[in-house]
């Protein structure tokens, strides 16, 4: 593993160098939130940002995109619309490099996903690490670090980023610098060590994910669904800020004149009341209760059973999101029994 | 996170692509009940309608040009290639727009997917096929597959219900095989407001009372309303049949076919992969199945 050291004084030169390898998109600040946008400069980029409102799935799973055009004589055709620019994300938290990491299993597989993965592979990922807010829960969904699924990954060491080079565009990156980036020292390494037990220490927010599945079957029929299912506005706000929410609705679209037409996919939530329902009427999640039950059964323990652990990251999003103050840490100990229902 | 000399070529990339439905032509549309319409169908690829291999239970996504797309579940068998036989109830946006088509009108088809009925671990063992309303869409596949395999198989007994005589699908056919040796076919219908029908009367978990089955040999499949599923179940539970030998085929909300839009999954699986048949002791486990 290729572990080198940037001095922070030279991270301006280093995002200048960057934009050879694609347009430069970095966390700034919109309204007091935090969004991930094109940069106009590199002064805009605010590396010290908390979550941004929508995860990175926008880059790869974008809100509406064109899968198909349909000409009349000439059938389907796929659309290629935007799947080739090549795109730098700066400063991108572990968790959302580890929600990454998770949706990749799924638009992978016995079917690749063509438009995600082609995607995937033209957009260049530099990590940065992060300090804890009281909505953070990555560790305990162990996605506070990542081990791959980037080019490059930022550590702060106060004057200098420990710099772990993941890819070899990450290597080419650093090359391109020239001699920006130096060795680690014995001092850098312990420093390193130092932080990262100090981010480890830092979380205020904590569930335990152990036996999680097995609570969830036990808890099945429990009441704290209805309750939530009172409370839960079926909105789908938690589903657009997930990372790891990748549901799609797709649906065809004509142009009146000639008959020809295209094929559109956007985000859709499992919160919708039409989510399960099928021609004819039988609706499979009719109430908001089952609607809400289902998503959490999915991220926590769904996907334990099909890829081994919970899709859940535990960025906070979707407690930041929520109109009416649903919690999914809380939700967790509720059933875990840690917390009396109805004490949220 | 590709180098740029390592970049594939997009079109080659978008070519195989598991949204893109290849085109077929209509070649026979037969009414067989109200609303209820035979859908045959071929590949204008010559070379794909000969080889587009599935097994019975799979699915199709099947195009229509300007509307959408939907699951529509295979009625023939790929031991009869070269056209596919969609036995298609009009109930939805695409299906009225279907049934609008004409004999020589193109659709897209894409597929097949689901897992299809497990075939080798069926072979050697008597079959029960027990079909309510619409369920003998997909299970006539497994009829006339496990026909045209005949020596694969033990005893066959078919078991298909309907409302009235004028409801059941593949009617003529189904009272055809009355007459041959090659298998147990009982047919009911829940009422017969004409009076002419010969064969049962009564809801179609009755026809267990004729029917002589040997549930350490025997797998059973299961496709209908959730009525179906309730009765025969308790039947076939009754009868002793283990929770793996039966094997259900499951209808639910579709986007993709292929494991991604989310909207089939059943618990932690996916009807569109890891179904539609499934079997009983499956759908114990998975809440929301049935």
């Amino acid at each position: 593993m290729k572990i080198l050291k940037l001095p922070k004084d030279k991270l301006d030169f280093f995002a200048s160098v960057l934009q050879r390898f694609g347009e430069v998109h970095a966390p700034v600040e919109e309204n007091g939130e935090f969004v991930f946008r094109r940069l106009a400069r590199w002064s805009e980029a605010r590396l010290d940002y908390q979550r941004t409102v929508l995860p990175l799935k926008k880059y790869f799973l974008p809100p509406r995109e064109t899968l198909l055009e349909y000409r009349p004589g000439r059938g389907y055709v796929p659309a290629d619309g935007g799947l080739e620019a090549r795109l730098v994300l700066f400063g991108v938290h572990a968790c959302d490099i580890y929600a990454l990491n998770v949706l990749d299993r799924v638009f992978s597989g016995r079917y690749p996903d063509p438009y995600y993965e082609t995607r995937r592979r033209n957009i260049a990922i530099i990590g940065i690490d992060c300090r804890p807010d009281e909505r953070c829960f990555c560790r305990s969904m162990r996605a506070d670090f990542v081990d791959r699924g980037f080019d490059l990954f930022f550590h702060d060491l106060g004057d200098a980023y420990l710099t772990i080079v993941g890819t070899a565009l990450g290597d080419d990156m650093v090359l391109a610098t020239g001699p920006l980036f130096s060795p680690v020292t014995p001092a850098d390494i312990e420093e390193y060590k130092r932080r990262s037990a100090g981010k480890r220490a830092a979380f205020e927010l904590e569930v335990e994910i152990r036996d999680l599945p097995e609570i969830f079957e036990m808890e099945y029929d429990s009441g704290i669904w209805d309750e939530l299912g009172e409370r839960c506005l079926s909105c789908g706000s938690c589903s657009v800020v997930c990372p790891t929410c990748y549901c799609f609705d797709v649906h065809d679209e004509v142009e009146l004149a000639d008959n020809a037409g295209r094929r559109v996919r956007t985000w859709d939530s499992c919160l919708f009341s039409t989510h399960a329902l099928v021609a004819g009427g039988e609706n499979f999640r009719k109430s908001r209760a089952s609607r809400i039950k289902f998503r959490y059964y999915h991220k926590q323990r769904g996907f334990v059973a099909e890829y081994g652990r919970p899709s859940c990251v535990g960025c906070g999003r979707c407690i930041a999101a929520c109109p009416v103050g649903i919690d999914i840490t809380q939700v967790i100990d509720t059933l875990r029994g840690v917390l009396h229902a109805g004490a949220q | 996170m590709l180098a740029p000399s390592e970049a594939i070529g997009l079109q080659a990339v978008l070519r195989e692509n598991p949204y893109l439905p290849a085109m077929a032509r209509i070649v026979r549309i037969h009414r067989m009940v109200e609303n209820n319409y035979l859908f045959t169908v071929r590949f204008l690829d010559d070379e794909l309608a000969r080889n587009f291999h599935y097994l019975p239970g799979q699915f199709v996504m099947l195009s229509v040009p300007g509307t959408g797309e939907a699951p529509i579940s295979i009625s023939s068998t790929p031991s009869r290639p070269g056209v596919l036989e969609l036995c298609v109830r009009r109930v939805g946006r695409l299906t009225k727009a279907l049934f609008r088509s004409r004999t020589n009108d193109l659709v897209g088809i894409r597929g097949p997917y689901g897992n299809g009925f497990p075939l080798d671990r069926m072979a050697g063992n008597d079959l029960l096929i027990a079909a309510g309303g619409l369920g003998m869409a997909p299970l006539r596949s497994l009829l006339w597959y496990a026909l045209d395999h005949r020596d694969q198989f033990g005893r066959i007994t078919l078991m298909c219900g309907a409302r009235t005589p004028q409801d059941m699908l593949f009617r003529d056919e189904l009272v055809s095989l009355l007459d041959t040796r090659e298998l147990e076919c009982l047919l009911t219908v829940d009422s017969d407001p004409g009076g002419a029908w010969p064969h049962h009367l009564g809801v179609l978990p009755k026809l267990f009372d004729h029917a002589e089955i040997d549930p350490a040999r025997t797998y059973a499949a299961v496709c209908g309303p959730p009525v179906v599923y309730k009765y025969v179940l308790e039947r076939l539970l009754a009868l002793g049949f283990s929770k793996d030998r039966i094997l259900m085929s499951l209808e639910r909300r579709m986007k993709c076919g292929i494991g991604k839009c989310g909207h089939c999954s059943v618990g932690y699986k996916y009807t569109c992969l890891h179904g539609p048949i499934f079997t009983y002791w499956d759908a114990i486990n998975l809440p929301e199945m049935i």
